[in-house]
């Protein structure tokens, strides 16, 4: 047996990679063979496992999800595909979770930011140079299609306060506080812990400067209430926020989204 | 009158507010999530919430950056 493009292939003796490339995907111009470039000649062993690529070819919906059941497993996908996250602020924070959440397959994603992307946003949040200037919701947006086009990404351009909040993320799995300022984080949590019962709930809170990587922690405050961070690392304190420990903070925050998600109530 | 504040005993004057506790506290109150006996506290109630003997307050205070 083969394994071409993801998917069981019969192997015949005397096979050749250009069989494949005839028989599966004629416009291939890329073509691997356990991992390594080769050309048309290349012949085949039983057990190989071969790539056929057409250099910028967007992968169909169905491609895409037997890669994600492929190495999350069938069970964890279907939770995940059905799934639907809500992220406020998409910041440092906000964008590092989007993009995580994007890449493991999750169904749905609502994103609510009122920003624009601006130059001091792109050492740390998930722009591009040439999205200055553009809306945060829809700068994301356009760079999330690229990695995952068949998640359902729907984007609010509102300044969130408690009413908001209520109504954008009433139907969310999980919602997802990813707030640079602190009242803001505050009013988050009061809103949920008041009007929004039994909800998944993970904010962020110390998450500042250079200091170790290892005190930023995912603490449970409640069922299905989490925050992460070290508790104390303020901007005013610790200095500015840097990519990399706002991305360890982000993907706490993600990992336990999908934690969550998965039936999961332990940080 | 004494109170209960993140589980540790606190004295605290007759008659003190909540936001009072927390400006002894030196915490910005729109920052904090409050919660006393159990119930979550608005934030539009905290000037008025006068803290009662024998109260159990849950405080979660949020710093900036994200």
């Amino acid at each position: 047996m083969l394994i071409v493009n993801e998917r069981p292939l019969p192997f015949r003796v005397g096979m050749r990679m250009g069989d494949l490339v005839d028989e599966i995907k004629p416009q291939a111009d890329v073509l691997l063979l356990n991992g390594m470039v080769v050309g048309r000649d290349a012949l085949l062993q039983d057990g190989d496992v071969c790539s056929l690529i057409h250099t910028g070819e967007i992968p169909s919906a169905l491609e895409m999800e037997q890669a994600l059941d492929a190495r999350h497993s069938p069970e964890v996908q279907e939770k995940l595909g059905r799934a639907t996250v809500g992220i406020m602020g998409l910041g440092g924070l906000g964008s590092a979770v989007a993009v995580s959440l994007v890449k493991v397959g999750i169904g749905r994603l609502i994103l609510a930011d009122h920003d624009v992307v601006v130059l001091s946003n792109i050492h740390r949040q998930h722009y591009l140079i040439d999205q200055i200037g553009l809306k945060k919701t829809r700068a994301l947006k356009a760079f999330l299609v690229h990695i995952n086009p068949f998640v359902a990404v729907e984007t609010r351009d509102v300044k969130l306060d408690s009413r908001l909040i209520r109504e954008i993320f009433a139907d969310v799995d999980v919602l997802l506080e990813c707030f640079d300022n602190p009242a803001m984080k505050a009013v988050a949590l009061r809103t949920v812990l008041t009007h929004m019962p039994g909800i998944g709930y993970v904010g962020a809170s110390g998450l500042a400067g250079y200091g170790s990587g290892n005190t930023i922690l995912t603490r449970k405050i409640r069922p299905r209430v989490y925050i992460v961070g070290d508790d104390e690392s303020d901007v005013r304190t610790a200095g500015s926020l840097l990519a990399p420990r706002v991305g360890i903070a982000a993907h706490h925050q993600a990992n336990q989204a999908l934690r969550l998600l998965l039936g999961i109530d332990e940080a | 009158m004494q109170i209960i504040c993140n589980g540790q005993r606190r004295d605290l004057a007759e008659d003190t507010t909540l936001a009072a506790m927390l400006a002894m506290l030196d915490l910005d109150p729109n920052t904090v999530v409050a919660e006393v006996n159990r119930k979550i506290i608005e934030r539009d109630q905290y000037e008025d919430l006068r803290l009662r003997d024998g109260d159990r307050i849950e405080l979660i205070r949020f710093v900036g950056g994200g």
